[in-house]
């Protein structure tokens, strides 16, 4: 029996809202709520509005997701 | 998130490759009865039978609310159709996925079988997804990484124009038939967990003819492409060892079968 895997997907950060979460347009047009991961905050990377991210999600539910990477521009 | 991996020992691979064994002698079982008119519930309840007759336990059943023994995929389901009342048909490829419990570990493996007279285009996908499985499995080595097994079956499936599913992936085996790592049939060289000696994988290439979307029906199981094109889908259980991967389940005993039928492309 396969696994679902965890779903990764490339987006843009759309806005910021409170308390470290996102909202981001990923590249198939859906626009989800997500949030910082962990090692991002121990590192002090700030995210922006119109970078351009890698966002982990879940395939329990599609609406959420955990930023996990951010490109350089 | 992340499950754990199990490094296994010798005797322990010796159980998994038990239960992987069992699992190919069940497929093989069930490809004698696979003809124009068989319903999928019927395939089933055979393959149940057949493992309970050899005191193991169908691994899948009960595992996350599953409610049978094998599952059936039929042309553009990639995975996880439910057996029904559904008859197969002349034309059709269904894949059929397996697992076994014995002895306190898992064995899994899946083959896509053809009913009757199946379009060459279809069979060609079949040959390039068994193909996949062999140049994963080449991988799966000590020193290898996770993505060097992806990436083997992608580029090998996407040189002939295929897609490659993006939200299944293989896994590890043990004493739970899901543990890590996750083995996804896409990857890059060099990238992901580090391969150990004592690993078992369970290595699922799932391959769609035509573009590599899918999404779930509202059975909550059934996987299908979005485009309605087939998908093929191989699985063998593997443990990782220096220099040569050892197979640890076997699709010979199926072979023999769609050989006495007169239905195996090689001789």
């Amino acid at each position: 029996m396969s696994k679902t895997g965890n779903i990764e997907q490339d987006g843009v950060i759309k806005e910021a809202l409170s308390n470290a979460m996102f909202r981001v347009e990923l590249e198939n047009g859906h626009v989800i709520v997500a949030h910082i991961s962990g090692k991002m905050r121990m590192h002090y990377i700030r995210i922006l509005p119109g970078d351009k991210v890698k966002v982990e999600m879940s395939p329990y539910d599609l609406s959420k997701g955990r930023i996990s990477f951010r490109y350089k521009t | 998130m992340g499950k754990a991996v199990s490094i296994l020992s010798d005797a322990e691979i010796g159980l998994v490759r038990e239960s992987s064994l069992l699992v190919g002698r069940t497929l093989a079982a069930v490809a004698e009865r696979i003809r124009a008119g068989v319903t999928t519930a019927e395939l089933d309840e055979l393959a149940e039978q057949f493992i309970r007759d050899h005191g193991a336990l169908p691994g899948f059943k009960g595992l996350y609310d599953c409610p049978s023994t094998l599952l059936i995929s039929v042309n553009e389901a990639v995975v996880h159709g439910l057996p029904g009342t559904r008859e197969l048909r002349d034309g059709d490829i269904a894949s059929i996925d397996c697992g076994v419990l014995m002895n306190g570990f898992y064995g899994d493996s899946a083959y896509t079988f053809c009913v009757g007279e199946v379009a060459g285009e279809t069979r060609e996908l079949l040959r390039v997804t068994q193909e996949c499985l062999a140049l994963g499995i080449e991988q799966a080595v000590v020193g290898n990484r996770v993505g060097d097994i992806g990436h083997a079956i992608q580029s090998h499936a996407e040189k002939h124009g295929y897609g490659v599913v993006r939200e299944l992936t293989g896994h590890g085996v043990g004493r739970k038939l899901h543990e890590g790592p996750e083995v996804p049939n896409f990857g890059r060289r060099g990238h992901g967990p580090k391969l150990q000696e004592g690993m078992a994988l369970a290595i699922e290439p799932m391959i769609n003819m035509g573009s590599k979307e899918a999404r779930q029906l509202d059975d909550g199981w059934t996987v299908v492409t979005l485009d309605g094109k087939p998908s093929a889908h191989f699985e063998h259980t593997v443990a990782v060892r220096k220099g040569k991967a050892e197979v640890l389940s076997t699709f010979s005993y199926i072979e023999d079968v769609l050989k006495k039928k007169g239905e195996l492309a090689r001789a």
